[in-house]
C-alpha cells in the first residue's frame, strides 16, 4: 500500500490530489508562519494603519489660516471694508501691523506668509479715479502655497466688489464671471484625493516588499532547498507563497478602505466590487514584484534594499499621487507607464470620487491586468528547482 | 545509552555489490563568481551500493556539498554523468527529487511550525496519505525520541533535536535513497550517536542505502563505504579498512608522563621520518612515512624518552599521511619547522594564577546560562572548556572576554577585575573566535594593519610585529589578497596573526578549529604549545573531543554548571569501568553528559 | 585613541567602499532620487487639457476663448457640441476641464455690461484644480480689463498688484529641489551608519572589536564619522546640483548652509546609530531606518507645508530634526537668511543631536551584552 503511494510519487507524474495536498500543505505553513511572526502581521495591518493616519493627516496641501500682515497707512471707512472681506475669510489669520519696515521684517522672519498693503491714498484714490492700488506681497518659496494664497486673495477681493457694489446700489460692473463648478470634491479636499491615492502605495509596500522579504527568508533559512527536493512542483511553491499573501494583502486593503471611510470620511461613490476587483489585480502585479525581487535578491536584506528603492519611490513619486503626471517632463511621462500603481491611482481616484466610470475603469484596467500577467509570468519564468 | 552497532571489518560486504543506487562518472562542476573561476569538482567518479551507509568524506571546502546537490538534482554538472536510481539526475531531476530523500546541511526547518506542523508539511508535500500518518509519525517519533515534543516550536528545540526533526522530516515516506549532508555538524557527541544509530536502524531495516557527508574523520570507521573528497578530487574510495591497511606497521606510540606530553609531541613531530604526532591519552601517536628501521625507533625513542608500541591504525591516520604527501609534493614545507624561530621564554612564574573565576553566575531572565562556576588556569597553562551545545561554555566564554558581564560573582583576567576595567584588561588578551571573525572585504595587509594599530602598536615595534605576523604565518604572498576568498586555513592563520598582534598574555580561542582540515587542525596546535611553552595562557573552546587531549586541564560543563574539572587522565578515569577500561575522551564525556541527565530526569 | 579612532574610520571606508553593494547604495540611488525627484515633484501645471463648449455665436466668447488658446499653461483637446459631450470628457480624465460659453454670452456682455462663463473642474485630485482655477481666472481678469478698457466701463474700486518675493516666478522645482539636499542626505547617512554595525554583528566583527582595547564612545566614534564625512560629500554634490544644474540661486552665507549640513548630520547621525546598536541583524536595521525615514519626510514640510497639518502633528514635526534643516535650506538658498535669524533652527538641532548621541551610546553600552 505504501509502496504504491511511493512509486506514483517516482514516476514524476503527480496526481491531482497530490497537488491539492501539496498546495493545502504549503499554505498552511504560510499561514502559521504569519500568525507565529509578528514581524509580518506588523508589516500587513499595523504598517498600513500608521502609514494611512501618518499619510492622511501629515500630508494635506490645504493652506487654512494662513498669517497675512495688514499695513494700512491712513485707516478709514474705505479700508476697513476691504480689510473686513479677508477678516471673514477662513483662509486668513491677518496681523495688523503699523509700517512696512515691521511687515517686511515679520515676512522675512517667516511670522507671516504675505502682506497686504493700503497705502495712505488708499480712499482718496478710489473715490477719485476709481481704481486704488493693493498691493499683496507673498513669500513665494513655497510655490505650490504661495499660489494657492493668490487664489484665496482673489476670492476675497472679488467677495469684497461684490459687497460694494451691492451697498452702492449699483450693479456689479464685472465683465465677466466665472461661475465654477468642481465635479467630484466640491470642497476641494486634498484628503480626498490623497487618501485613495495612498491605498495604492501601502498595497505596493504589502505585495512586493513582504513577498520579497519572504522568499527571500526561505533561501537565506536554506528551508528552499529542503523544498526543492519534495515533488512539490515549482510552480505549486510560487502558488503557496501568492495565495497566503494575497490573502493578507486584501486584508490590508480593506482595512484600508475602512479607515480612508470611516475616519477620514472619503466618500465611496462607486462600487466596492470594481474597487477590489481592481485592487486584486494591482496586488498580484505586487507580488509578482516581489517574486522578482527576491529571485534576484535570495537575501532578506538585499531584498528590502531593492524592494524600497524600485517599488515604494516611484509608487510615491511617479504614480500621480501626488504630483500630477501630465506635467512631467515627457521622458518621465513614459517611464510612469512601467509603475502599476500609477494604472491603480486612477482607479482609486475615481472609484472613490467620480463613480464607477468605465473609459477610465477598462483601460487602467487592462493595464493592470498585462502587468500582473507580465511579472507573474516573468516570476514563473525566472525561478527553477535548481540552485543556479 | 544508545548502543551503537559498528559495521566491523566483516560487515564491510553488505548489501548487493553490483546494484549501484547512485552513480557518479566523470562529473566536473565549475562555480564563476567575481570574474574568478573555481572547480569545485573535477572528474568526480563514485557509486553507492544499495542498502549501505556511504561516507562522503573532506575538510570544508572540499565539494562535498555541491556533490550533494548534484545529486540531488539543484545542480547541473558542466560535464560527466551522474544516475541516481538508474535515472539521469540531470535530464530528470523532478523523478529524482520525487524519489529520494535529501537534508541540507542547515536542514530547513520552519522554526515557527511546531514539530508536528513541520511533518505535516512534508507529509503534504511528499504526498503522504493521511490514513497512514499517524503511523508513520509514532515510528519517526519513537525513532528520534521526540515523541514527547510534537507540540514544541521547532525554534525551541535542541541542536541534535532538530537534526533528528529534520531527518524526520525526509523520512515521512521512506525513500530509497537517503542523501545526509553533514548531519552531525555542530551536534553534540550524545546527539551524533544517535543519529548513527538511527542511520543503521534504517540500512537494516528498511533497506535504505545512505550518502552521508561529514567532518569527522572517526565517523568514518562507521561507514560501510568512504569516498574521500579534497579540494573537488576523490582521493580514494573503499571500505575503512582498504585505507587502513597500507598502514600497517607504521603506527606506533609511546608513553609519557603527563606533564610534558606536549613538549614531546612537538618534537616528534617535526622529527625526520614522522608524517604524524598527536596526543592520545597518555601516549603520542605516531605515524611514519614507512616501516621503520631499528636506528629509525631507536632514534625516536631516545627522543620519546620511552620505547615505541606498535598501535593498530585508524582511518584519521591514511587520511593524514594521503593529505602530506599531496601537500608536500606541492612544495608546502612543515608548519612546525618554521616555529622554530619563536625565542623559548622561560616559565618561571608557573604557579601564577592568570584566569580566576569564582562562583560566577549569569542569568537571562529566568533562563540560569551559566551557575556557580569556579576554575583557575595557571601562567602557561592550555586549559579546555569542553561542552554541547547550550551548556554555557560560549557565555562563561564571553564573561571572562568581557563581552558580558556576570550576574553574580568575581573574574579575574592577568589580576584585572574584569567588571571594573574590561578595557584595560582587554589589552592584554587576543581572541580568535570560529567565524574567525576578520574584515572580509579587506585585503590581508588591511586587516593586519587595522589590528596592530587597535593594539596602539607604532612605530618600529608596529612594523616588527607587521613583519613578523607575515613571516610566521607565511603569508607573505598573500598580502593582497582579499581575506574572504582566502582557504579556510589561511583564514585562521590570519584571524590567529591579529590576536597575536601585540603579544598579549592570555589568548581566548572559541572553537578555532571548527571546519578546518584536519592538517591545518595539527598546525594550529602547534603554535598553541609553542605559544604555552612561552608563557602564554591560553583558554579554548572545543568540540572535537580528541583535541581536549592537547590541553593540560579541562572542564567538561553541561546546563550551565561544571560536571568535572581536571587533567585529561583524571576526567578519563572518571568513566572507567570493568566494561571500559580505557574510556575514551568521548566516552568519558557522553558517561558524564548521561550522568548529569539521569540526575536531572529523576526525581 | 585617536590612533586607534583613525584606524576604525580607515576600515570603515574600506569596507564601505570596497564592497560593490554598498559602492552602489551610497551613489546610485541619491543620484537617481535627485534626477527624479528634481523632473517629476513639481506643482507646476503645464499643459492643462481643456475642452471648449462655445454656444455663443458673437466676438466676445471668441475673444475670451482666445485668452485660453494663447496661455502656456493651457491646451486645448476638443471642441463640444453638446451638454452631454461634457461629461464623459471629464470623468475619463480626458480634460481637466471644461470652458462652458452659453449662448447669450456676447449678447448678455453687450446689453447688461455682465456675462458669466461657466468652468467645470475634475476636482479628484484638489491641488491640481485649485491651480488650474487660478489661471482660469487670471485668464478672464486680463479680458475683463482689457473690455472694460476699451467699453469704458469704470474700472474696479481698488486693483491688486501681487508679487511674490523670493520665487517671483513660482517656481515649484525651486522649492523642492533645496528640499532634495536635506532627503537624500538623511538615506544616504541613515543607510550608511544605521546597517554599521548591525553588519558587524552579523559577521561576527564585532566581538572582535570588542575584544580590542577599545571604549564604547571610541567604537561609536569610529562608525559616527564616516557617516558625518560621507554625508558632507553627499551634500556637497548635491547643493552643487542643485545650483549649476537646476539653477536654483543661493543667496545665503555657504557658512550659514554648512552649520545647518553638520548640525543636521550630527543628529541624523544619533538616530542611525541609535538603531544601529539596537538592530542585531542588517535586517533589522533596514527595517528600522525604513521606519524612521518615512515619517521625518512626511513630516519634514518636503512636500507639503507643516503649517497645514493638524496642531498635534505640527507638535510631533518639532522633534523631527529634518523639519528644521528643511527651513534652514530654504531660507539660505532663496531667502539669503543671515546666520542669526537660523539661530532658532539651529539650536533645536543641537539639542536633538546631542541627546540622539547620548541615547545611541547609552544603548550601545547596554546592547553590548
Amino acid at each position: 500500500m505504501k509502496r504504491q503511494e511511493g512509486s506514483k510519487g517516482t514516476l514524476g507524474e503527480p496526481s491531482r490530489g497530490g497537488r491539492l495536498m501539496r498546495l493545502r500543505g504549503l499554505v498552511r505553513k504560510e499561514f502559521l508562519q504569519i500568525l507565529r511572526d509578528p514581524s509580518s502581521i506588523a508589516i500587513a495591518f499595523v504598517m498600513p494603519v500608521v502609514l494611512l493616519l501618518l499619510f492622511g493627516y501629515g500630508l494635506s496641501l490645504d493652506a487654512e489660516h494662513v498669517p497675512l500682515a495688514v499695513v494700512v497707512e491712513e485707516p478709514s471707512a474705505e479700508t476697513a471694508s476691504f480689510i473686513g472681506s479677508f477678516q471673514q475669510s477662513r483662509y486668513f489669520e491677518l496681523v495688523p501691523l503699523s509700517n512696512m519696515r515691521q511687515a517686511e521684517q515679520a515676512l522675512r522672519e517667516h511670522r507671516v506668509k504675505g502682506i497686504i498693503y493700503l497705502r495712505e491714498n488708499f480712499a482718496r484714490q478710489r473715490r477719485s479715479i476709481g481704481a486704488a492700488p493693493v498691493q499683496i506681497i507673498l513669500n513665494g518659496v513655497d510655490a505650490n502655497t504661495a499660489r494657492l494664497v493668490q487664489g484665496y486673495v482673489n476670492g476675497a477681493w472679488e467677495k469684497w466688489l461684490e459687497l460694494e457694489a451691492r451697498s452702492n446700489g449699483v450693479p456689479l460692473t464685472i465683465p465677466v464671471q466665472v461661475s465654477e463648478r468642481v465635479w467630484f470634491n466640491s470642497e476641494l479636499r486634498s484628503q480626498d484625493y490623497l487618501v485613495p491615492g495612498l491605498i495604492a502605495v501601502i498595497m505596493t509596500l504589502i505585495g512586493a516588499l513582504l513577498t520579497a522579504m519572504v522568499m527571500a527568508r526561505e533561501w537565506e533559512r536554506g528551508t528552499m532547498e529542503a523544498l526543492l527536493v519534495t515533488p512539490v512542483a515549482i510552480q505549486e511553491v510560487l502558488l503557496g507563497k501568492l495565495v497566503p499573501y494575497f490573502v493578507l494583502g486584501m486584508g490590508g486593503l480593506i482595512l484600508s478602505v475602512g479607515t480612508a471611510v470611516g475616519l477620514f470620511a472619503i466618500p465611496l461613490r462607486g462600487s466596492v466590487i470594481v474597487l477590489f476587483a481592481a485592487s486584486s489585480l494591482f496586488l498580484l502585479a505586487a507580488l509578482g514584484m516581489g517574486l522578482l525581487i527576491s529571485i534576484v535578491a535570495k537575501n532578506q536584506f538585499v531584498a528590502g534594499q531593492i524592494a524600497i528603492i524600485v517599488t515604494f519611490l516611484p509608487a510615491f513619486i511617479l504614480s500621480g499621487f501626488i504630483f500630477d503626471i501630465g506635467s512631467m517632463p515627457w521622458p518621465i511621462q513614459m517611464i510612469t507607464h512601467l509603475i502599476p500603481a500609477r494604472y491603480l491611482v486612477a482607479i482609486l481616484q475615481t472609484v472613490f470620487l467620480a463613480g464607477n466610470v468605465p473609459s477610465v475603469i477598462w483601460p487602467n484596467g487592462a493595464a493592470l491586468l498585462l502587468m500582473a500577467i507580465l511579472f507573474l509570468s516573468l516570476g514563473r519564468w525566472k525561478s527553477h528547482k535548481r540552485l543556479e | 545509552m544508545v548502543a551503537l552497532p559498528f559495521p566491523c571489518e566483516q560487515s564491510a560486504r553488505v548489501g548487493e555489490p553490483d546494484v549501484a543506487i547512485l552513480e557518479f562518472r566523470q562529473v566536473c562542476k565549475d562555480f564563476v563568481s567575481r570574474r574568478k573561476r573555481t572547480h569545485a569538482l573535477r572528474n568526480v567518479s563514485f557509486r553507492v551500493r544499495r542498502g549501505t551507509v556511504t561516507g562522503l568524506i573532506g575538510p570544508d571546502g572540499a565539494g562535498k556539498t555541491t556533490l550533494m546537490r548534484l545529486a540531488a538534482g539543484l545542480l547541473l554538472a558542466d560535464a560527466g554523468e551522474i544516475r541516481v536510481l538508474g535515472r539521469d539526475a540531470a535530464a530528470d531531476s523532478l523523478a529524482v527529487q520525487a524519489t529520494i530523500g535529501y537534508m541540507p546541511q542547515h536542514f530547513g526547518l520552519y522554526e515557527e511550525l511546531t514539530v508536528e506542523e513541520n511533518l505535516d508539511l512534508y507529509a503534504d508535500l511528499q504526498g503522504v496519505p493521511e490514513e497512514q500518518r499517524s503511523q508513520r509519525y509514532s515510528e519517526l517519533m519513537a525513532m528520534t525520541g521526540l515523541a514527547p515534543f510534537t507540540r514544541r516550536l521547532a525554534g525551541r528545540l535542541s541542536g541534535g533535536m532538530k537534526q533528528k526533526l529534520g531527518l524526520a522530516c525526509t523520512l515521512v515516506r521512506s525513500p530509497p535513497l537517503l542523501l545526509l549532508d553533514e548531519p552531525t555538524v555542530g551536534v553534540d557527541p550524545v546527539s551524533r550517536r544517535e543519529l548513527w544509530s538511527i542511520v543503521y536502524r534504517l540500512v537494516q531495516q528498511q533497506k535504505m542505502s545512505v550518502l552521508l557527508s561529514t567532518l569527522y574523520l572517526d565517523e568514518a570507521e562507521h561507514c560501510h563505504e568512504v569516498v574521500i573528497l579534497h579540494e573537488g578530487a576523490v582521493l580514494g574510495q573503499g571500505p575503512p579498512a582498504s585505507f587502513r591497511s597500507p598502514l600497517h606497521g607504521r603506527t606506533w606510540a609511546v608513553s609519557i608522563p603527563a606533564g610534558k606530553k606536549r613538549d614531546i609531541q612537538g618534537k616528534l613531530s617535526g622529527a625526520p621520518g614522522v608524517v604524524d604526532a598527536v596526543i592520545q591519552g597518555e601516549r603520542v601517536r605516531l605515524v611514519l612515512d614507512a616501516e621503520p628501521s631499528p636506528e629509525v625507533s631507536r632514534s625516536l625513542a631516545e627522543l620519546a624518552g620511552a620505547p615505541l608500541e606498535p598501535v593498530p591504525p585508524r582511518f584519521e591516520d591514511s587520511f593524514i599521511a594521503m593529505l602530506r604527501s599531496r601537500r608536500s609534493g606541492n612544495g608546502e614545507a612543515k608548519a612546525a619547522n618554521r616555529i622554530s624561530s619563536l625565542p623559548n621564554v622561560s616559565t618561571d612564574g608557573a604557579e601564577e594564577t592568570v584566569i580566576a573565576v569564582r562562583d560566577v553566575q549569569r542569568r537571562f531572565g529566568d533562563f540560569l546560562a551559566v551557575n556557580r562556576v569556579t576554575f583557575e588556569v595557571k601562567r602557561g597553562e592550555v586549559f579546555g572548556l569542553l561542552g554541547a551545545n547550550g551548556a554555557g561554555k560560549t557565555t562563561t566564554f564571553r564573561m571572562l572576554c568581557g563581552l558580558l558581564p556576570p550576574s553574580t560573582g568575581l573574574l579575574r583576567v592577568a589580576g584585572i577585575d574584569v567588571r571594573r576595567a574590561a578595557a584595560a584588561a582587554r589589552a592584554r588578551l587576543g581572541y580568535m573566535s570560529q567565524k574567525f571573525s576578520l574584515y572580509g572585504n579587506l585585503s590581508v595587509w588591511q586587516n593586519l594593519q587595522f589590528f596592530s594599530k587597535v593594539y596602539g602598536l607604532s612605530g618600529r615595534r608596529r612594523a616588527e610585529r607587521l613583519a613578523w605576523a607575515l613571516e610566521q604565518f607565511q603569508l607573505t604572498s598573500l598580502v593582497d589578497a582579499v581575506s574572504a576568498d582566502l582557504p579556510l586555513g589561511y583564514k585562521q592563520r590570519l584571524a590567529l596573526a591579529c590576536a597575536l598582534m601585540h603579544e598579549p598574555d592570555i589568548l581566548f580561542l572559541d572553537e578555532p578549529t571548527s571546519g578546518v582540515d584536519p592538517l591545518a587542525r595539527r598546525e594550529f596546535w602547534h603554535w598553541i604549545n609553542h605559544l604555552a611553552r612561552q608563557g602564554v595562557t591560553v583558554l579554548v573552546t572545543t568540540h572535537f573531543l580528541e583535541e581536549a587531549e592537547y590541553c593540560d586541564r579541562l572542564a567538561i560543563m553541561a546546563s550551565g554548571a561544571i560536571l568535572a574539572l581536571g587533567t585529561p587522565e583524571e576526567i578519563k578515569s572518571l568513566a572507567r569501568s570493568p566494561r571500559l577500561p580505557h574510556p575514551t575522551m568521548e566516552e568519558a564525556f557522553i558517561y558524564l553528559i548521561e550522568g548529569a541527565n539521569k540526575g536531572a530526569a529523576g526525581p | 585613541m585617536w590612533q586607534r579612532v583613525a584606524a576604525l574610520i580607515v576600515k570603515e571606508f574600506l569596507a564601505l567602499l570596497k564592497d560593490p553593494k554598498s559602492r552602489f547604495v551610497i551613489v546610485i540611488p541619491p543620484m537617481i532620487q535627485l534626477l527624479v525627484f528634481g523632473y517629476a515633484a513639481t506643482y507646476d501645471l503645464n499643459d492643462i487639457p481643456y475642452a471648449v463648449y462655445n454656444e455663443d455665436p458673437g466676438a466676445e466668447g471668441r475673444e475670451l476663448l482666445a485668452g485660453f488658446r494663447l496661455s502656456p499653461h493651457f491646451r486645448e483637446i476638443a471642441h463640444l457640441s453638446h451638454d452631454a459631450d461634457i461629461a464623459p470628457l471629464i470623468d475619463k480624465r480626458e480634460a481637466l476641464l471644461v470652458v462652458h460659453v452659453g449662448p447669450r454670452f456676447s449678447r448678455d456682455l453687450a446689453t447688461a455690461q455682465s456675462a458669466s462663463v461657466q468652468v467645470i473642474v475634475d476636482g479628484r485630485n484638489s491641488n491640481t484644480a485649485l491651480l488650474a482655477l487660478g489661471y482660469v481666472r487670471s485668464i478672464v481678469h486680463r479680458f475683463n480689463d482689457q473690455w472694460a478698457a476699451r467699453h469704458g466701463q469704470p474700472k474696479p474700486p481698488a486693483q491688486l498688484e501681487m508679487r511674490a518675493w523670493f520665487n517671483p516666478n513660482l517656481e515649484s522645482r525651486w522649492f523642492i529641489v533645496p528640499g532634495i539636499v536635506a532627503l537624500l542626505t538623511l538615506v544616504v547617512t541613515m543607510l550608511v551608519t544605521a546597517l554599521s554595525v548591525a553588519r558587524e554583528r552579523e559577521q561576527g566583527t564585532f566581538d572582535q572589536l570588542l575584544v580590542t582595547p577599545f571604549r564604547p564612545a571610541e567604537i561609536l566614534l569610529g562608525k559616527a564619522l564616516p557617516g558625518f564625512i560621507i554625508g558632507i560629500g553627499e551634500a556637497t554634490v548635491i547643493v552643487l546640483l542643485a545650483i549649476f544644474w537646476f539653477k536654483v540661486p543661493l543667496w545665503g552665507s555657504l557658512l550659514t548652509l554648512y552649520t545647518g549640513i553638520t548640525l543636521f548630520l550630527v543628529s541624523a547621525i544619533g538616530v542611525g546609530l541609535m538603531i544601529s546598536s539596537l538592530a542585531v541583524t542588517q535586517q533589522q536595521g533596514l527595517l528600522g531606518a525604513f521606519f524612521f525615514l518615512v515619517p521625518a519626510i512626511i513630516l519634514s514640510g518636503f512636500a507639503t507645508p507643516i503649517a497645514n497639518m493638524p496642531s498635534f502633528i505640527q507638535k510631533i514635526t518639532l522633534v523631527n530634526p529634518m523639519r528644521y534643516f528643511m527651513e534652514i535650506l530654504r531660507g539660505v538658498f532663496l531667502e539669503g537668511m543671515p546666520f542669526l535669524m537660523l539661530v532658532d533652527q539651529f539650536w533645536p538641532m543641537a539639542v536633538i543631536g546631542g541627546v540622539n548621541l547620548t541615547l545611541a551610546g547609552w544603548l550601545f553600552r547596554r546592547r553590548l551584552y
